[in-house]
């Protein structure tokens, strides 16, 4: 047993210039010779190939323009590429490492990413999470990082028996955690909106 | 690296989401409670980094961006070590920086402030940390900065950090201030903190020994990641049904 512990660092916002120290590119300029971005997938990654996009909106129901997200998850047979996943019985993708990071334009608002759909994810006490994507939002007038989940509105029977959809005591909520399939010319689309604050707020998680 | 959940966040020591003093708060933040999410592996888990992904001058500020000559300013050499709540070293976490020149001018196309840019200095670093959880970058100290608050609001010098942990739930991101600097008590961004202790874990404090002779002063700046609690009991957390 331990006498003491720390105390985590205390949280402060991104501010309007996150992209300076997480997105150089769309600041303005060009410093470093590998950036982080929006794209998870190469050649050789396995799984649907999906785009997953929006906007997120204040409580005015204005967009952001200046609102950076990450997103987390797992691969196409429901395994993160992360030393403590132990579901061994799944396989790891090598060409896939399961994070991302985009900002929102600067003047519509939309952020994308370029992923593959990942697999179902074993939760506590061995009960299957329905596919779903971890996203983390951070911007300007935003003090400490929201946390929320995108599930898939082509996964009705999963997400009905997912044991985090299931947490939300309003079903109307869960509405706001789907993501929505639709079929572009550029391919499979899930369509995301966040909404911060005000009618249809998205559910956003203490993890 | 633990496997087991992480210790419940102590949302008293981070700012409320709600702040009115911080005015772009008010139409950001929700409105309604958080939901209590007990942890899975989407939560323990999270984006691993390696050294070979960062190039050789990443934490170098003074030398990043410099284009004809180097960069005017105060140099400074930063560092510290980045720990959990258990107070062991967090190895191998991405510390990402970026702050603006020594005039309180950011190098982003959003920023309109009179202060010039400077032509050899870009304002944005990274590194990973060691096996003792240490990081250092080199910099030139940030100076103040006004902002549309209140009309007269100005922002103390500070470098914002953004740390990866190896949990997404560890995920964060911070501002690290001055010792000394009056601004900080005037600061809506730094007072919609609650807690004096969680905003004196913000302040960096001059630091004579590393600096280097005749080169450049030092700032010491301990970070704080959400610590794994022990798994006393095996209850299955990662579905090993």
């Amino acid at each position: 047993m331990k006498d003491t512990y720390l105390l985590e660092t205390a949280s402060q916002t991104a501010g309007p210039y996150v992209h300076i120290g997480l997105a150089p590119h769309a600041a303005g300029f060009d410093i470093f010779e590998n950036n982080f971005g929006p794209v998870l997938t190469n050649a050789e990654t396995q799984g649907e190939r999906i785009r997953i996009e929006g906007r997120v909106f204040d409580g005015s129901g204005t967009p952001l323009r200046d609102v950076l997200l990450e997103i987390w998850q797992a691969n196409a047979a429901g395994r993160y590429q992360h030393p403590q996943d132990h579901q061994h019985e799944k396989s790891l993708d090598n060409h896939f490492r399961g994070w991302g990071r985009a900002c929102s334009d600067f003047t519509s608002g939309v952020y994308a990413f370029d992923t593959i759909k990942p697999g179902p994810v074993t939760g506590r006490d061995g009960r299957l999470m329905a596919p779903h994507v971890n996203l983390w939002i951070v911007a300007r007038g935003i003090n400490l990082g929201l946390h929320t989940r995108m599930y898939f509105s082509d996964e009705e029977a999963a997400n009905l028996a997912d044991p985090v959809l299931n947490l939300v005591e309003q079903e109307i909520r869960r509405n706001t955690l789907i993501g929505h399939r639709k079929t572009t010319a550029e391919g499979t689309l899930y369509q995301f909106d966040i909404v911060l604050q005000g009618e249809n707020e998205t559910v956003f998680f203490d993890v | 690296m633990s496997s087991s959940e992480l210790y419940q966040r102590n949302r008293d020591r981070h700012p409320p989401a709600y702040s009115p003093e911080y005015k772009s708060s008010v139409l950001r933040s929700p409105r309604n409670a958080p939901i209590s999410l007990q942890n899975s592996l989407s939560e323990i888990t999270g984006p691993v980094f390696t050294s070979n992904e960062l190039g050789p001058l990443d934490n170098d500020l003074i030398l990043n961006y410099a284009k004809q000559g180097m960069p005017i300013g105060e140099r400074i050499i930063v560092h510290g070590y980045v720990r959990d709540e258990n107070g062991q070293p967090m190895r191998n976490t991405l510390v990402e920086v970026w702050q603006a020149n020594a005039g309180g001018r950011y190098r982003h196309k959003k920023d309109q402030y009179l202060a010039p840019i400077d032509p050899n200095f870009g304002g944005c670093g990274r590194m990973l940390t060691d096996d003792k959880g240490y990081y250092v970058f080199r910099t030139i100290k940030p100076g103040p900065y006004p902002w549309r608050n209140r009309v007269n609001d100005w922002r103390p010098a500070h470098i914002h950090f953004s740390l990866s942990g190896d949990a997404f739930a560890q995920r964060l991101i911070t501002q690290m201030y001055f010792e000394g600097d009056p601004l900080l008590a005037q600061c809506p961004i730094v007072r919609s903190i609650n807690d004096d202790d969680a905003v004196r874990s913000l302040i960096s404090v001059l630091d004579k020994s590393a600096s280097v002779q005749l080169d450049s002063l030092a700032y010491r700046f301990d970070l704080v990641l959400r610590g794994h609690r022990a798994t006393l009991f095996e209850n299955r957390l990662q579905g090993k049904a």
